[in-house]
């Protein structure tokens, strides 16, 4: 049955589910690095892959339209794509996937690039009145940005993680009244810990936000179908006629349920080149898995498994995933690359590399609380895992150089660091359970699956 | 024609801004925004942006997908 040729494994069947931005770079390297098989996206958007970043940028500030986010190709693909259906099943005995109009495709590998989607509000009559809005989609972006358009005179945004601050941002910078609900203490906390957190504080409040932390809102009010304002957890009540849901995201796994795969609520698990594992721990040769919703070890931060939703990852991952997919054993590669995001927000760019939630201390060695600019340093149990810039990008790489070395932390000072106030303080990563937005990078420790449990012997 | 921007390796150096005013921005000191859509009249223009990136940011091409039949 297995067409594989000797110098490789460049002919037989591919089938990629999920036509975004991991799914489409793994194509196109598939392509490059001479697979010459049969190629065949399966997307359930009704639309060829486009980025999602600007969805919450550009679109929300009118910059440009939610249609217009499409991606450039990087080369042609000679692939059949399957648009607007989605797959329901993975049958990995028979090795092939099916999709909900009833098609079977066999493959010979597989790429599961699902990704994840916006979690919705949880009481879903709430969640249908009219001007409640989530960000993952071109199609929500572009209703959210119409709904701005028309001049709401309040906005709530719900979480304040990366999303919900670059709505809000989105929000004041077209003059908008906003108010910001989040259940932990500060914004951007759970991706970046509580000091960096208290300046994201300071920065939304100088903004003009009416920030409210440690509340949550307990219900949506709506009249006729429409929004008209939301109560807090403290008791409070609050007029609204938009509000926008960003409590993080819901990773797309559930078409592998009996996939018998370590599919499930925190990713799919993986090896460090992308071969997606068995429930049981053991792992594939055929199915593969990029983006945000892999799961995967990294040397880096102990070999736990972490989950990014950065789109960086879903890029570097999808193009080592396709490379091994079409090379034999001794030529494939581990993904290794030092996690790094981006945000912009309130006329700043934030950046960072490495993975900031795993910490005990950080330092600010550039900059301080009042600053527009910041550069924040993260370590571990004395050794530098990470670094947070704003306005700063130009020193990323001088601190990834010194997280890929496992360089000690507090660091020596930098050429342009601030002598004095290299004392580390607690990083303050919270636990999950007590934000309102999902952390961006989930450290989700050893377990390969829900339904196995390990026990470990003490000690 | 689109074009997207690897941020993670932007700099905010804005040679593509000088290059192409139209399409990229600064919003600040370093934060870049751009029109991923190239509006009529700008391929030379990104296209030249695109090449003096210094970090080689800018990926431009046509929509992915756009030339084969899409079922
Ligand atoms: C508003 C917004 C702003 C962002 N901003 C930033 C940023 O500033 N910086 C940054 O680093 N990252 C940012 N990101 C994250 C980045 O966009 C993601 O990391 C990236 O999109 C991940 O790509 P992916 O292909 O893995 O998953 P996705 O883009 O989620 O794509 C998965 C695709 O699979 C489809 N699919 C799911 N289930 C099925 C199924 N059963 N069958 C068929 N198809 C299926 C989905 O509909 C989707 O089209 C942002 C994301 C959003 C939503
Ligand atoms: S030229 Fe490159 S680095 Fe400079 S702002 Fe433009 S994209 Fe960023």
């Amino acid at each position: 049955m297995s067409s594989e040729t000797r110098d490789g494994r460049r002919d037989g069947r591919i089938v990629i589910v999920g036509a975004s931005l991991a799914g489409l770079r793994a194509a196109e390297t598939l392509r490059d690095e001479g697979f010459e098989g049969e190629l065949t996206l399966v997307g359930d958007e009704p639309r060829l892959p486009y980025d999602r970043p600007p969805l919450s940028k550009q679109v929300l500030l009118g910059k440009a339209g939610a249609e217009d986010c499409g991606l450039p190709g990087r080369r042609a693909l000679d692939a059949r794509w399957r648009l607007g259906v989605s797959a329901t099943g993975l049958d990995p005995a028979g090795k092939s996937v099916v999709l909900a109009d009833g098609e079977r495709l066999p493959f010979d590998r597989l790429l599961i690039a699902t990704g994840t989607r916006a979690r919705p509000w949880p009481v879903p009559g709430e969640a249908a009145l009219e001007g409640v809005f989530t960000v993952r989609t071109s199609d929500d972006a572009d209703r959210l940005a119409t709904a701005l358009d028309a001049g709401p005179r309040r906005v709530l945004v719900i979480g304040a993680g990366f999303t919900g601050s670059e709505v809000a941002s989105a929000c004041r910078e077209r003059g908008l009244e906003v108010t910001v609900a989040e259940r932990g203490r500060a914004p951007l906390i759970g991706a970046l810990g509580g000091t960096v957190g208290d300046w994201a504080t300071k920065l939304q409040r100088a903004h003009g936000v009416d920030l409210r932390c440690g509340v949550t809102v307990t219900a949506l009010k709506g009249s006729g179908g429409r929004l008209t304002g939301a109560e807090f957890s403290d008791g409070s009540r609050l007029e609204a006629d938009v509000a926008v849901v960003c409590l993080g995201a819901v990773r797309n796994t559930e078409w592998l349920a009996d996939s018998g795969l370590a599919a499930g609520p925190r990713g799919v698990a993986c090896d460090a080149g992308c071969r997606v594992f068995t429930m049981y721990g053991i792992v594939t040769d055929d199915v593969f898995v990029a983006g945000d919703v892999a799961r995967f070890p990294h040397p880096l931060f102990e070999y736990q498994l972490i989950a990014l939703e950065h789109w960086g990852n879903a890029v570097a991952q999808a193009e080592v995933a396709a490379h091994n997919m079409v090379s034999p054993g001794p030529l494939r590669r581990p993904h290794l690359a030092v996690p790094s995001f981006w945000s912009s927000q309130f006329g700043l760019s934030v950046k960072s590399v490495g993975v900031p939630t795993f910490s005990d201390q950080v330092v600010i060695a550039q900059g301080s609380p009042e600053d527009r600019r910041l550069v924040a340093v993260y370590g571990y149990r004395g050794r530098i895992t990470a670094a947070v810039t704003v306005n700063r990008a130009k020193w990323l790489e001088h601190y990834q150089r010194l997280i890929e070395t496992a360089a000690p932390f507090p660091p020596g000072p930098g050429a342009a660091d601030r002598l004095a106030d290299l004392e580390p303080v607690p990083s303050d990563v919270p636990d999950p359970r007590v934000l309102t937005h999902g952390p961006t990078v989930a450290l989700t420790g050893h377990l390969p699956d829900r339904r196995l449990t390990l026990i470990r012997p003490g000690g | 024609m689109q074009i997207v921007v690897d941020l993670n390796r932007c700099q905010g150096y804005a040679q593509c801004v000088f290059l192409a005013p139209q399409v990229f921005e600064l919003h600040g000191e370093e934060a870049l925004l751009y029109v991923p859509a190239v509006p009529d009249g700008q391929d030379e223009h990104v296209l030249r942006a695109s090449a003096a990136c210094p970090v080689q940011a800018i990926t431009v091409g046509e929509q992915a997908g756009g030339d084969a039949g899409v079922e």
